[in-house]
């Protein structure tokens, strides 16, 4: 079988966001980009599943500008067989996003098309329902553990109970949480294979994706700041602080 | 005129607080009615503690044996068939929220604003990207508005309602290609709920080991606190996934939340930037959790958990 894994370019989750002062946006310029942590999760679980001789292909999918190649290159370099690169300059919100992996998977026929539960940018955990929805298929987001069995997967899901089992029929969508797997470090002689691997460059277009009717984005701001607090030296002071605010008895 | 459908979120028998939380919301959009959904197997005590619920103008009961688990493959189907009654779907914006309602979305083929914390007017919210650390204000296109509740951004809406309750078919075909297998709690369910909890009281990698916790546990017993984790000390097995707090885990705003061996890396404060009042507790000075904290003790957390425990014996 075949796996699609969604990836997407997004601000390194270290980077400490600026908003801008014109309130258009965050500082995008200048600052490093990479994977978004939760689709290497995705990427590393799909080639879990191809090694344990479950699945023949992984195919890496990113929707975005030219620069996006970068982080399918990681992705092949993680393993990847191949990717696709659905080059557009637009922002593309989730169920556009979603219509487009439909329009792949018409074509491609993947049994399991895996994502990250969210991108870090946005924060939208979306696009895996969304895919599910349109196609028909089942889904199983914020996945901790994927156990697949011939024509079926059973997901352990990290639910905010505890952990969920679903046992689904494939084709099926798969949203990957924190605790699915430790992806693995990408070694130098794995970059330099990757180069020669291919990136197929299609169109929104060429896909026959019809852009949905999206959210407008009237304004960025900075979230409220906390007031600076205290430094107290010992315990005794800090009891009588939350004493003092009624906070402890 | 705007009106605004909830569905509620519940196990069977309670209906969960962040429902209450996104009606409160609801309750912004000025909206001519809300209503809650309740899907359920057996779902009558849900159905009553939604009705009383003020503010609530109806509570639809849709009963059907597949609704005894929250499998988003089959609350979909009949949520969208009976959402173009309204103009706004909303649901909390915790795991069964986050599951659910993109998938309805995709069906009415609209987009999702996920996490909305504050509404500017019927069509326009305010939500948070990079994990809190911006903040967008958002105009939804015509059509129904699908959404998600950030409940760490709204108050529990008070009881006193006395609603309708209307039972409703609803003749959807459902799909067979999902099983729900099983749940399993990580425990504790004797421990204040935390996204509830009034105090949380919380333990990183600084905790050490599953062990250590157990001063943890005693801190809060004795606050009659819940407790929380960095995702650190969930991933080492410290503590089970159901206590992180953070921009992946559970976002929670407590009055008092108390932080022992976290280093405050922003993806946990994501967690509690709402939290009344932070105290945290660190051996490294220099810790960023000491940048958000009201009050900071520089010290080794054992020593201060046992001098606290004595100093409110
Ligand atoms: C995509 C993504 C999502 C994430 N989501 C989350 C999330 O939802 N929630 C979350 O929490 N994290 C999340 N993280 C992880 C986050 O970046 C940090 O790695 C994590 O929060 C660190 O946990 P910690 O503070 O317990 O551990 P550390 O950063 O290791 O800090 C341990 C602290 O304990 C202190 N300490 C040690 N011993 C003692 C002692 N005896 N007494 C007092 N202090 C002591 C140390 O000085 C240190 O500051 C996410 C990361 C990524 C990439």
């Amino acid at each position: 079988m075949k796996i699609i894994v969604g990836v997407k370019r997004v601000v390194d989750y270290n980077v400490r966001i600026q908003v801008k002062p014109d309130g258009s946006g965050v500082v995008t310029d200048g600052v490093k980009m990479s994977l978004n942590p939760f689709d290497e999760i995705a990427i590393e679980e799909a080639l879990r599943i191809k090694e344990s001789g479950k699945a023949e292909e992984v195919i890496a999918v990113t929707i975005g500008a030219k620069a996006c190649q970068e982080q399918l290159r990681t992705a092949l370099a993680m393993g990847a067989d191949r990717a696709i690169h659905v080059e557009t300059d637009e922002g593309i919100q989730p169920l556009t996003a979603a219509r487009i992996f439909k329009a792949l998977c018409d074509k491609e026929a993947p049994k399991l098309v895996i994502f990250g539960k969210q991108a870090i940018d946005d924060d939208n955990s979306q696009t895996a329902q969304m895919l599910a929805a349109l196609s028909h298929w089942p889904q199983a987001t914020f996945a901790s553990e994927v156990v697949i069995d011939a024509d079926t997967a059973s997901v352990t899901r990290e639910v905010d109970a505890g952990l969920e089992t679903l046992s689904v029929d494939l084709p099926a969508v798969v949203s990957a949480d924190l605790r699915l797997n430790e992806p693995r470090y990408v070694k130098l002689p794995d970059i330099m294979k990757a180069k020669r691997k291919p990136i197929d460059t299609v169109s929104i277009s060429d896909l026959g994706v019809e852009v949905a009717a999206g959210i407008k984005v009237l304004k960025t701001t900075a979230p409220a700041k906390r007031q600076a607090g205290i430094m107290v030296e010992t315990v005794e002071q800090l009891v009588v602080a939350l004493k003092e605010k009624g906070l402890i008895k | 005129m705007n009106k605004v459908l909830v569905i509620a979120e519940h196990d069977g028998s309670n209906l969960n607080g962040s429902t209450a939380r996104a009606i409160s919301c609801a309750k912004d959009i000025q909206a001519e009615s809300i209503d809650i959904v309740v899907l359920a197997a057996d779902g009558s005590s849900v159905a009553e503690q939604a009705a009383a619920l003020a503010g609530v103008n109806k509570v639809l009961l849709v009963q059907n044996p597949a609704n005894e688990h929250p499998v988003a493959a089959f609350l979909a189907p009949q949520i969208e068939s009976l959402a173009t009654d309204y103009t706004h779907v909303l649901a909390p914006s915790t795991t069964f929220g986050k599951d659910l309602m993109p998938r309805i979305a995709a069906h009415l083929g609209v987009p999702q604003i996920s996490d909305i914390m504050r509404v500017e007017s019927a069509t326009i919210f305010d939500r948070p990207v990079y994990a809190g650390n911006a903040i967008i204000t958002v105009e939804a296109p015509a059509g129904i508005i699908v959404g998600t509740v950030r409940t760490a951004s709204y108050p529990v809406a008070e009881n006193g309602g006395s609603a309708s309750i209307e039972n409703r078919e609803v003749s959807v075909e459902l799909p067979s290609h999902t099983r729900f297998v099983s749940v399993s709690t990580g425990g504790g369910e004797e421990r204040p709920d935390l996204q509830a909890a009034a105090t949380v009281v919380s333990g990183g990698r600084g905790v050490g080991s599953e062990e250590n916790f157990k001063v943890i546990y005693g801190l809060a017993d004795k606050l009659g606190a819940a407790v929380g984790a960095s995702r650190a000390a969930v991933d080492v097995g410290f503590i089970p996934n159901d206590h992180q707090v953070g921009q992946t885990g559970k976002i929670i705003a407590p009055d008092l939340y108390m932080a022992f061996g976290i280093s405050g890396a922003i993806q946990h404060l994501a967690g509690i930037k709402d939290a009344g009042t932070i105290v945290a507790v660190n051996k490294d000075a220099d810790a960023p959790i000491f940048e958000v904290a009201d009050f900071g003790l520089v010290g080794d957390l054992f020593q201060v958990i046992e001098d606290l425990e004595k100093a409110l014996a």
